[in-house]
């Protein structure tokens, strides 16, 4: 292999200009001194706790249990988070690091926004200057969250550039990090991007698996047998998974968006459609053409509209050790409307995508096998664009 | 010897940079010459990629209308083929780690060796990745360009010691793109180079104007110029050869005079 810097496999590495290096080894450093530091981790454990509102519950589906017929069905509910998402917990470990590293301005790309409205919360309860490049398609379909982003005080940068969606966004973060280092820290939104990003987002997720382990261990006394998250560059399903990489036994499932299907080129499955590529940063697989050009993905969640995966992920898949399977837009709506109905719970359309394959799978499991669904964020942001997918034209 | 040390001999080099199939590539190649003929000394040929990250606005722009307009690596593999017959500068890719990957890079290094491609630049390759590509440059001389960015800092002698071909100092903060202003301390980062290796550094981004271009060229072994030409192109079209061929006889000629 190239170098052991990042490395998941063959998969990560620091593809990233030279301008960049002395920021993200400076940023590693700093990581690995302050991961280490009780005081730095008091002070995160005290805003996971009180300010996000963790643990976050795991819930019993009862209803949906009985309805599927098979597996207890559990939900991990990051959507009651403080800002709706896990995203926040990313940022919240992100945001006080920088802020120890002596930045005072954060920078994010943000799909669907919730990555951007975590990031926009934390920079205003830290009082840090905040910006976040968004995908100008993205600013439409979310506009809700572009409105909580400038009420929290950031600015909002449409990026008009690609197919101005969640991986110009990216681009245009990088682009604008290289500008200004010095002050600026990027807080990016996912386990993927250049050594050592994959790692510390991951770490930062990781207390979502750690909690779902201890919680089941209370309410059952052992393990799940299936853990299943959604995954666009796959922050909600690393920080799932983390914890159970060495319980062989509880089968880990990464639901992508297959869009209209992963036969068409309206997808953004991309261990399913991809291949091995470098971009943004890492090593890993990408949509892509035959000449290396990036694709232009498509899903009706701008939060999986993304044609990579994380580093950790795509060698995750290589090893065998957890699974990538499509799940198309239409299941994700049918199943986004299930929960509502079923249990009272709207999901956000990214972990719709979840709920979709734990349908498909829990009738063909035993009674007494558990499945945990992490239910990534709170589906309000998604209604008008849910309503007008089926055909009903209302406005925010 | 690296056939790029040619471009630096006796003078301070101007490099051109022209992205290939902008607007087409008949009009690329005509660049190409126009550029030569009057003083190029070195060419950089970028192959567009979908997503430019190290790329501002101007160049993003080229890569869009060249892809659009349905250029693809294999097609520029032709087109310098069809260069190299009159060009005898060396010549350089630049493009994105992807493209060359994609492509197979035994397969993409193999064919620059033998259209005659003197060396490659990637922006997105640090010296902790270029183990990526750099034995398949060597099996096949072509010289894996490194970069040093106002950045590197402590990490400049390092690079410098193993940079082959020539070394590209990034002058400014940022991405691609003309500046009024270049603030760098271009000078002490040369000097670190001078005191590690021997081989001919070049600075890059931000220049558009003779004046510039001497400046860069005094503290350095010469010029990069790429988003002015990219402008000049986006401006004219295929009429763009001999506007470019004017604006680089003014930008050599302007480069002599301070030397």
């Amino acid at each position: 292999m190239t170098n052991n810097n990042g490395r998941f496999g063959i998969h990560g590495g620091q593809y990233i200009p030279e301008t960049l290096m002395n920021a993200v080894i400076e940023l590693e450093e700093a990581y690995e001194h302050y991961k280490k530091d009780p005081e730095f981790n008091r002070e995160l454990t005290t805003l996971f706790n009180d300010y996000a509102g963790r643990p976050s519950r795991l819930y019993y589906a009862e209803k949906m249990t009985k309805d599927l017929g098979g597996a207890k069905i559990y939900l991990k509910r990051e959507d009651l988070n403080h800002t709706g998402s896990h995203k926040i917990n990313n940022v919240l470990g992100q945001a006080l690091l920088a802020k120890k590293m002596g930045k005072t301005r954060l920078i994010a790309e943000t799909g669907a926004g919730q990555h951007g409205v975590a990031t926009a919360t934390a920079a205003a309860l830290l009082g840090m200057e905040c910006v976040v490049f968004m995908g100008e398609e993205d600013t439409i379909r979310q506009a809700l969250n572009v409105y909580r982003m400038r009420l929290l005080g950031s600015e909002v940068i449409p990026v008009k550039t690609g197919t101005a969606t969640l991986k110009d966004a990216v681009s245009e973060a990088m682009r604008e990090w290289t500008s200004r280092i010095s002050d600026t820290h990027y807080c990016l939104g996912s386990v993927m991007g250049p050594h050592p990003f994959p790692t510390i987002v991951r770490d930062f997720q990781a207390v979502i698996s750690r909690e779902i382990k201890e919680q089941l261990r209370e309410r059952e006394g052992k393990l799940p047998d299936a853990v299943i998250a959604c995954v666009g560059g796959g922050s909600n399903a690393m920080g799932s998974f983390y914890h159970f990489i060495e319980d062989k036994d509880v089968r880990l499932i990464g639901c992508e968006a297959a869009g209209r299907g992963i036969d068409t080129f309206e997808t953004a499955a991309t261990v399913n459609t991809g291949k091995l590529g470098i971009f943004h940063g890492m090593k890993s697989y990408f949509c892509q053409d035959e000449y290396g050009q990036i694709a232009p993905v498509y899903s009706i969640s701008a939060g999986l509209d993304y044609p990579g995966i994380g580093p950790e992920h795509a060698h995750l898949h290589d090893i065998g050790r957890a699974e990538y399977v499509p799940v198309t837009d239409e299941e994700a709506v049918d199943s986004f409307e299930y929960l509502s109905k079923m249990e009272g719970i709207i999901p956000a359309i990214e972990s719709a995508h979840a709920v979709a394959y734990a349908r498909k799978i829990a009738p063909t499991m035993g009674k007494e096998q558990i499945i945990v669904i992490t239910i990534s964020g709170r589906g309000d942001k998604d209604c008008a664009a849910i309503a007008r997918y089926r055909g009903e034209d209302i406005h925010e | 010897m690296s056939k790029i040390r040619e471009a630096f001999e006796n003078k301070k080099a101007f490099i051109a940079f022209v992205t290939c199939g902008d607007p087409d590539l008949e009009t690329t190649m005509a660049v190409v010459r126009e550029a030569v003929a009057n003083g190029a000394s070195l060419i950089e040929l970028g192959i567009p990629f979908s997503d430019p990250t190290a790329e501002g606005p101007v160049i993003q722009g080229a890569n869009l209308r060249a892809l659009t307009g349905g250029v693809t690596t294999d097609k520029i593999f032709d087109m310098v083929r069809s260069l190299r017959r009159d060009v005898k500068v060396p010549m350089v890719f630049m493009t994105y780690a992807n493209v060359v990957f994609s492509y197979g890079a035994e397969r993409f290094l193999s064919t620059c060796k033998e259209i005659g491609m003197d060396g490659i630049i990637l922006p997105d390759l640090p010296y902790e990745e270029k183990e990526e590509f750099l034995p398949l440059c060597h099996t096949y001389g072509v010289d894996l360009i490194s970069l040093i960015a106002p950045t590197s800092e402590n990490r400049i002698a390092m690079i410098a010691k193993e940079a082959e071909g020539f070394l590209y100092i990034v002058s400014s903060l940022g991405v691609t793109g003309t500046r009024s202003e270049i603030k760098t301390d271009l000078a002490s980062i040369v000097e670190v180079v001078r005191q590690n290796t021997d081989i001919p550094c070049a600075i890059g981004f931000g220049i558009s104007t003779p004046e510039q271009a001497r400046k860069m060229a005094d503290v350095s072994d010469g010029a990069i110029v790429g988003s002015a030409i990219v402008k000049i192109i986006e401006k004219y079209g295929m009429e763009a050869p001999a506007h470019v061929g004017e604006y680089v006889k003014e930008m050599t000629e302007g480069m002599k005079s301070g030397a």
